[in-house]
């Protein structure tokens, strides 16, 4: 409503700005001619005044002089009547009163009716930051911490903050900045070095670069039990092509880790996963019959291991895909029974298990 | 609300600048002088309408107002407020409204000057601009709105391109589209006198001053827009005969030309056709220029916008009043009256010649520019026209303009005396003459046309001092009577002078080019790499952050001759929210020459180090200051006062006294 009133004032003024000259406005015709004639007449002064302090020659001036003279003559000539007040002068302003009441709103009203948004309020940020609560935007959060540490760059425990932030979001290059201006800012900290080292390996796309070891040894150098630092390093050593160094560090890591740590799971498939890699070189080498059998057992071993509790979604999908592919289908039907058991409170996990199952057409007999 | 209200101004504008396009125009034909008196009421609304939608936009771009589109794609809430602040017309949509804001302006302006301008001659001109204005308020509005809405509001806008996140950019646009659209009034004048069918001195006198004041702009708005370029872009380059920039020169050629021949329809009332001529294709020339660099016909860093709507709608504008004004005046203009003869020689003639020469100049680069554009268009072949071609053509046109300008500034008018002008030339041809010959013998082995150049400039600069001291110094004459020779000699001759001295002063700079030397190499912390007089020594590479930048920092010690200067810093920016890079080339001021360096890619322990020496380069924009700076003393000449009464020297001041 305020807008409204606010856009009727600016046509009125407008109008009303338009329509002045024709209230107030001189009503003899134009004066060019004197203007005109004032100009050439000046301009024989002009001459004379040269003239007098020998500026200009005699003849020139004379020349000169003709030539201004017959300006001035030819611009007598262009006289005109003044129009004055007249009946048809009064019609023409009635009619061009009419035009702009009419010609300006039409315009204006048509064009912004078009393309304009007159509900939409302002939106500046600093009203969006202030709009602060529970629901608050999770991105304008962001912004306003971004802002912070772009005024105060040197504030190690905002970019501490923020680093993990980005890292979670998956902007690991600048995770990685993040973290690096903390170091760079704060007091030596093992936990920020060690999601520097973490930032720098997912920005190379997991690979263990030598910046990323740099920062996790500086992590380790600062405390020796700093799990994801050890981690990592462990990682870096499998890349290297030491499987059994990587495998012995990670189950050291284990052996060291605390009961309540949640991440025991994900070392442990991890020490399975290079376990397997190097199982898998061997297994190739067999003859076939061998091969099959190994393979089987393997998977057995897998399956006894779940069997007794727990299982990750990845492990379910492992061996039910394995017992699929080993043409064992009532096993592979049983693996998808208990996985959907195990992992009943996790949705995603059970839409998972239900594709792999479709995928497989493994269909339960209707009994 | 502020945008909306911003929004509404606009089309308001619209409907104001309707009304300002017929109902003066119909005073103006029915004699009616309150009709066409709306004219200045509509220019003076419809400049308050859009300075009103300006800042509006200027206010969402501050206040990082993300519901606004433009805002959005073209701003980011980190922006230090400068850049917030020129991000407004750091894009199409901004920049045309920057466009119409000082299109309304100049209708401002003239409404404004009551007594300088017949009323008649401005009322039509002011309807010519209301048309103008239609036109492009209606190609804002439709095609280019600033003021599109998004909702909900994105929390984070996209950011400036960071080329344009530079000082650079808060000057150059607005002094360029100020030398653009001031030519919209010659245009305008030109228009109406052609309706009318009435031009005469009074019609040179009322429109110099405004040509004049958009020449001044261009200058500036060229030179400025060269100068960022030579440090912004990190190639040393400063000129690359891009259309886009030619789109800008190729006005300013058809303007320099306009401003000599107004002075010979003021003076002599003559060359009335030829100057309505110029000044309508002046403006055309401007609007050309928007249309190459607004279409999307081509690529450069000027095109942010390519959208082929709004090269259509642009080259409707284009054809309605390049078309419709020529037209006009190929009816009308066997009409008008002729002047008087000619001598030929004297300074009228002389001025004939040099618009000859300035037109033909300007062909050549419209010739350069738009071929390419043609020939892709009919046979899909990309050509690049660069520097050997204007090297073939605009060169050889333009040195025998500067040879005889000299000769030309020193005639009189009507009759002048050859064999006098020459010789009043003949010092400061001799000297130019020496100093050419004097470094070809110390340069030996050097470039050879380079000191022929500098010849010339310093021909133009000698030959401009020598005419001032002639007129201002006389025999047996106290300084204090030369001091009240100086303050009586009409401002106009001064701004003449400094104008061909500035001229001089650039070609020195362009010639000294040919000394310059560049030298590339991958440098590690303490290595060294020399080019020309300059020596530099990598000190470290360092890591900075800025507010939306980071940026790599290469410090650098500079030597020159064996003697240590401040040190230098140049860098590499990435800004975050676009990912993209720029470079910050460091540059250090000697004396008028300039150590220039600029980083490349880091590379195996070191980082690419490209560092040019750059003699005399600053005498290039210097020369193009000095040249705006004569302009604006010949603007401030008493005959343009306003409400001043007449009183120059139109035939007289500048005539050899008759000794």
């Amino acid at each position: 409503m305020m807008l409204w009133a606010i856009l009727a004032a600016m046509t009125g003024a407008a109008i009303f700005a338009l329509l002045w000259p024709l209230s107030h406005g001189r009503t003899e015709g134009f004066a060019d001619v004197a203007d005109a004639r004032s100009l050439y007449r000046s301009q024989l002064k002009e001459i004379d005044r040269d003239l007098a302090r020998n500026l200009i020659g005699v003849g020139e001036a004379e020349a000169a002089r003709a030539e201004a003279a017959r300006r001035l003559l030819r611009a007598a000539n262009d006289e005109e009547r003044p129009a004055g007040e007249t009946e048809p002068s009064l019609r023409r302003r009635r009619a061009s009163s009419a035009l702009m009441l009419s010609v300006v709103p039409l315009f204006a009203l048509l064009v912004y009716g078009l393309y304009g948004s007159p509900d939409l309020p302002d939106q500046p940020l600093a009203a969006r930051l202030e709009k602060a609560g529970p629901h608050q935007d999770f991105a304008i959060i962001l912004a306003r911490m971004e802002a912070h540490l772009a005024a105060n760059p040197a504030d190690a425990r905002g970019w501490s903050l923020l680093a993990p932030i980005y890292l979670r979001q998956g902007r690991f290059d600048e995770a990685a900045k993040a973290f690096a201006a903390a170091v760079r800012y704060g007091k030596p900290d093992t936990d920020l070095l060690a999601g520097l080292g973490e930032a720098r390996i997912l920005e190379a796309g997991g690979v263990v670069t030598a910046d990323a070891r740099d920062a996790l040894a500086e992590a380790v150098k600062l405390d020796p039990k700093n799990a994801r630092a050890r981690y990592y390093l462990a990682i870096a050593k499998e890349q290297d092509g030491d499987g059994e160094a990587a495998v012995a560090s990670l189950q050291q890591l284990l052996a060291d880790a605390p009961p309540e740590a949640d991440w025991t799971a994900s070392v442990r498939a991890r020490i399975e996963q290079i376990q397997g890699d190097a199982g898998r070189k061997a297994v190739a080498a067999l003859p076939e019959a061998e091969r099959q059998q190994a393979i089987r057992g393997m998977v057995d071993g897998l399956a006894a291991r779940l069997a007794e509790g727990g299982g990750t979604l990845p492990e379910w999908t492992r061996l039910i895909r394995a017992r699929s592919v080993l043409g064992d289908k009532p096993a592979a039907l049983a693996a998808v029974k208990t996985a959907r058991e195990r992992l009943a409170q996790d949705a995603a996990a059970l839409a998972a298990i239900d594709a792999l199952a479709n995928e497989l057409a493994l269909k339960e007999t209707a009994p | 609300m502020i945008a909306e209200i911003g929004h509404y101004a606009l089309a308001l504008a619209l409907g104001v600048s309707v009304i300002q396009a017929l109902v003066p125009f119909w005073g103006v034909v029915r004699q009616d002088r309150a009709l066409a008196s709306v004219g200045s009421s509509a220019a003076l609304t419809s400049f308050g309408l859009v300075a009103l939608s300006f800042l509006a936009l200027v206010a969402s771009y501050v206040r990082s107002d993300f519901s606004v589109a433009n805002v959005v794609a073209n701003s980011h809430s980190t922006q230090p407020l400068i850049f917030k602040f020129t991000s407004v017309w750091g894009n199409h949509e901004g920049s045309m409204l920057l466009w119409v804001l000082i299109l309304t302006l100049f209708g401002a302006l003239v409404a404004l000057s009551r007594n300088s301008l017949p009323p008649r001659l401005r009322a039509g001109a002011l309807a010519v601009q209301g048309l103008v204005a239609v036109a492009f308020l209606a190609f804002v509005l439709f095609t280019s709105n600033p003021f599109q809405r998004l909702s909900p509001a994105p929390a984070e806008g996209q950011d400036l391109n960071p080329i344009l996140q530079d000082l650079g950019l808060a000057i150059h646009p607005p002094l360029l589209y100020i030398g653009y659209v001031g030519f919209s009034i010659t245009y305008a004048f030109a228009v109406a006198a052609l309706i009318d069918g009435r031009i005469d001195a009074m019609w040179a006198r009322a429109v110099r001053p405004w040509t004049l004041l958009a020449w001044i702009f261009l200058t500036l708005g060229i030179a400025m827009g060269s100068y960022w370029a030579y440090y912004e872009l990190g190639w040393g380059g400063w000129w690359f005969w891009d259309p886009v920039e030619n789109a800008s020169f190729m006005p300013w050629l058809a303007g320099t030309a306009l401003i000599h021949s107004t002075v010979v329809m003021e003076k002599r009332d003559s060359l009335k056709v030829w100057t309505i001529l110029l000044a309508i294709l002046t403006f055309s020339l401007s609007l050309l220029g928007t249309f190459i660099v607004r279409s999307g016909v081509l690529t450069s860093v000027h095109s942010f916008a390519s959208d082929p709507a709004r090269g259509v709608f642009i080259l409707l504008i284009l054809v309605f009043f390049v078309g419709g004004s020529l037209t006009l005046f190929a009816w009308r203009a066997p009409l008008l009256r002729q002047g008087g003869l000619f001598a030929p020689i004297s300074r009228e003639s002389a001025l004939v010649v040099n618009n000859v020469f300035l037109a033909t100049a300007c062909a050549t680069v419209f010739v350069g520019t738009l071929y390419p554009l043609v020939l892709e268009l009919l046979t899909g072949a990309k050509i690049s026209v660069g520097a050997p071609f204007y090297n073939a053509t605009f060169v050889p046109v333009m040195v025998p303009l500067l040879l005889i300008l000299p000769i030309g500034q020193s005639l009189a008018w009507k009759r002048g005396d050859l064999l006098g002008a020459a010789q009043r030339n003949a010092a400061a041809f001799g000297l130019a003459l020496l100093a050419a010959l004097a470094l070809i013998a110390f340069t030996q082995g050097g470039p050879v046309l380079a000191p022929l150049g500098i010849g010339l400039g310093l021909f133009l600069v000698l030959s401009a001092v020598f005419d001032l001291g002639e007129r201002i110094v006389t025999r047996a004459s106290g300084w204090r009577a030369v001091l009240s020779r100086a303050k009586g000699l009409p401002r106009s001759a001064w701004g003449t002078a400094f104008a061909h001295a500035g001229v001089g002063l650039s070609i020195i700079g362009i010639a000294a080019a040919a000394w310059s030397s560049e030298a590339i190499a991958v440098l590690k912390p303490g290595e060294r790499l020399t080019s020309g007089r300059y020596t530099v020594v990598l000190e470290s590479v360092t890591p900075r952050t800025g507010p939306n930048f980071r940026a790599e920092v290469a410090r650098f010690q500079l030597f020159f001759g064996g003697r240590e200067l401040e040190s230098i810093e140049a860098s590499k920016r990435i800004y975050t929210a676009r990912g993209m890079p720029t470079t910050e080339a460091g540059i250090r001021t000697h004396g008028l020459s300039q150590a220039y360096v600029s980083l490349g890619e880091a590379q195996d322990g070191g980082v690419a180090v490209r560092l040019y020496d750059k003699p005399l380069i600053l005498l290039i924009w210097i020369g193009a200051l000095v040249m705006a700076l004569g302009g604006g003393l010949s603007l401030t000449d008493r005959r343009f006062r306003l409400a001043a009464p007449r009183r120059a020297a139109p035939v007289a001041a500048q005539a050899q006294p008759a000794e």
